[in-house]
């Protein structure tokens, strides 16, 4: 939490804005319960309240495994020829980042004398955690996952299961994480009195881009204190991958106000950066490097969209990453030119998934290959102390990264038929 | 379209007040074609509908339930665009004023900046008049208020189960041509009995001056009824009229059925306000929720 650090509000207002992004642009079945949410979120994570803030951090500790090491990845630094360090939020319970926004939520909604549960998932990363957190906090949980993702995220659905959470296939559309989060809303906006929606990034209607980048910005505080240990200074470039962006603006958020630490965010180019107007479809998820303004679940921000305002579907071969929106306070950071907006196609994030895999011993998720993709790419421009964030870990990928690999010829990839067993 | 008639603000609340109990039906434009689409609101028009609201199609309809959605997907495959529609609604030529209900994007998209004002004045032009959008609460509204105030438009907002307090004065203030009372938390889509919290809402709405009329669930003769038997203005049937389009086997079988839906619906609300006036004291038993 950034109570301890003076907030840089500068271009946060009042309203639930990043200049001209966020807002709430939702049905009005659900402003009371926003703004029953706003309250509570202020009084409870902002001040603190009954030691709200203090539970949490207690029980990221001991239930979650918090704080995540800062690691210096040896051979990736002798690879590049500069410090590289790895945060590993892979280690987090659950094998992502999804836990600290998922806790906070579950354990917010609790005080707040909800009944229910219920999230959106895309990959099931956040599924699990918020699955993990209410059986945790003895709350009952529904989660709404796109079938397409259901199919390509097995263990995961498994995983939600396990811990006692009802799973509910999407049909519509592509069946991804846009018709997911479609599926939450209707849900929310039916059963919105006694109902908590844990939304598993940092975008939606005002508070939740605000409220889940509290809770995540945990990652960038550790990353300050822990790099100054090590390396004696801040880092010159700090990089994450971005979906909806709350691995990105939970890293990114404790650097906005240090000028002299580029902030790199990593979105899936997909197999191409353009856009099929007529059948609806961007073979990527690069909202910050290619979208244009619009509303998309509550908020105004950047979004891939037709000219005519349909949303297209958006596509990567990492199912956390595959959205057409993202997080307005990115999008915001994107156009006053703080945040870089980059991007790496499906290949090479699988070839990153590959050579972290190899060079160093440790399996990322899809979502964070493409951070990984970013450096080996452009490692020259990132400068002598480089902080990667590995967003999650990459059991849950093995069959899809399999399966892709076999269809291409990836420099760094192993003989695939070792797999055959 | 029917006159402006100078006792009333517009021709919205002319239409709701001068045809009271009034019936508000929905289809969604270009579901399965525009062609079609046209021949149904003619039929909805003559069964004796007295606003019409034509959905235009976006992809992410949020508030919507199953069959809606379902409406909404086949007309945007389809092909239907905010152009096309616009050019639907020049060729009726209907009794009822109409309405679009569109989201938020597909309104700040319509020209080539994100702006709300091409697409009111585009509407205004094709001779809507009014607009209902699903996703822009009262906080977020006062660009497209001004717009439509500047267009001589009405945006209509809604008043959900769970608008009260201060919040319900807020949305109120800003309410014009009618009051849209959502009959139950959830999404849209045809029910088998009227809501509890319509008579809720209802009475917490009766101290303000504006027609109210209710939607969310509404499908037969006897909703309606009971729904203007309860103070409501008007009724609004949308759910109920797409079944009918989407289970015929032909589309032009589906006119004559919405023309007689419209119908029994016009005929229910007629006989909830004659009770009305036979026994102006008879106030009715809310339903347990
Ligand atoms: C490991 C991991 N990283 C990143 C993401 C992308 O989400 P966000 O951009 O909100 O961090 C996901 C989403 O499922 C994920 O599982």
């Amino acid at each position: 939490m950034s109570t301890e650090r003076e907030r840089d509000d500068e271009y946060e207002s009042g309203g639930g804005t990043f200049g001209d992004y966020g807002g709430q642009y939702v049905p009005e079945a659900l402003m009371p319960a926003l703004q029953e949410l706003e309250d509570a979120y202020e009084r409870y994570v902002l001040e603190n309240e009954d030691g709200f803030m203090d539970e949490f951090r207690d029980r990221m500790r001991d239930f979650g495994g918090r704080p995540t090491p800062l690691q210096r990845a040896d051979r990736l630094s002798e690879r590049y020829d500069r410090e590289v360090y790895l945060k590993r939020e892979d280690l987090l319970h659950g094998g992502a980042h999804k836990l600290n926004n998922a806790l906070g939520q579950v354990l917010l909604a609790k005080y707040m004398g909800k009944e229910r549960i219920i999230a959106e998932t895309g990959a099931g990363q956040h599924g699990t955690a918020t699955a993990m957190a209410a059986a945790h906090l003895d709350m009952p949980c529904e989660i709404y996952m796109g079938r397409t993702d259901v199919n390509r995220q097995r263990p995961n659905v498994y995983r939600m299961r396990m811990n006692g959470a009802e799973v509910n296939p999407v049909e519509a559309g592509s069946a991804t994480l846009k018709e997911a989060i479609n599926e939450t809303m209707r849900d929310w906006a039916t059963t919105v009195e006694r109902t908590h929606y844990v939304i598993g990034s940092v975008v939606g209607p005002h508070p939740f881009p605000r409220m889940v980048r509290d809770f995540q910005a945990v990652i960038g505080e550790e990353i300050r204190d822990q790099i100054r240990e090590k390396a004696g200074r801040l880092p010159d470039s700090v990089v994450a991958c971005a979906g909806g962006g709350s691995n990105t603006m939970g890293t990114f958020h404790a650097f906005v106000p240090d000028e002299g630490v580029d902030l790199y965010a990593v979105e899936a180019g997909g197999s191409s950066l353009e856009i099929d107007e007529e059948n609806g479809m961007a073979p990527n998820s690069a909202t910050l490097s290619t979208g244009t303004d619009g509303v998309l679940h509550g908020a105004m921000t950047k979004l891939l969209q037709a000219g005519d305002g349909q949303i297209v579907e958006s596509h990567s071969v990492s199912a956390g990453l595959d959205y057409a929106g993202v997080g307005p306070e990115l999008s915001h950071l994107v156009d006053i030119g703080r945040v870089t907006p980059t991007n790496v196609d499906d290949d090479d994030a699988l070839n990153g998934f590959h050579r972290l895999s190899r060079l160093e011993g440790i399996i990322p998720a899809l979502e964070s290959s493409h951070a990984l993709g970013y450096l080996e790419e452009e490692h020259d421009e990132l400068g002598d102390l480089v902080v990667v964030n590995v967003s999650g870990r990459g059991d849950k990928d093995l069959e899809t990264v399999l399966e892709e690999t076999e269809k291409r010829d990836l420099e760094a990839a192993p003989e695939i038929e070792v797999f055959d067993g | 379209m029917s006159d402006t008639s100078s006792e009333y603000d517009s021709d919205i609340e002319a239409a709701i007040r001068g045809n009271h109990p009034a019936l508000i039906t929905y289809i969604t434009a270009g579901d399965p074609s525009l062609e079609d689409t046209k021949a149904y609101v003619e039929a909805l028009d003559r069964g004796g509908s007295d606003l019409i609201e034509l959905g235009l199609p976006f992809s992410e309809p949020i508030a919507e339930g199953q069959t809606i959605q379902a409406a909404i997907n086949r007309a945007l495959a389809a092909g239907t665009t905010p152009e096309g529609f616009f050019e639907l609604v020049e060729d009726l030529e209907t009794e009822a004023p109409l309405l679009v209900m569109t989201y938020y994007n597909m309104i700040l998209q319509y020209g080539s900046e994100p702006d709300v004002r091409p697409f009111v004045e585009r509407a205004a032009e094709a001779g809507l008049s009014g607009i209902i959008v699903p996703d822009l609460p009262a906080e977020e509204a006062d660009p497209l208020r001004d717009a439509c105030d500047d267009n001589g438009l009405d945006l209509i907002f809604i008043i959900a189960p769970t608008t009260e307090g201060e919040r319900l004065d807020a949305v109120m203030s800003r309410v014009s041509g009618f009051a849209y009372v959502q009959a139950r938390l959830g999404t849209t889509g045809a029910r088998a009995n009227v809501s509890g919290a319509t008579y809720d809402s209802l009475a917490r709405l009766s101290k303000y001056d504006v027609p109210k009329a209710v939607g969310f669930g509404v499908s037969e003769g006897d909703h309606a009824a009971e729904i203007i038997e309860a103070g409501a203005d008007g009724v609004i049937v949308g759910s109920a009229l797409i079944d009918i389009i989407a289970s015929s086997d032909d589309p032009s079988d589906a006119v004559d059925a919405l023309e007689a839906k419209a119908a029994e619906l016009k005929r229910g609300a007629r006989r909830g306000a004659e009770t009305l006036t036979d026994d102006p004291e008879d106030t009715p038993e809310p339903e347990q929720p």
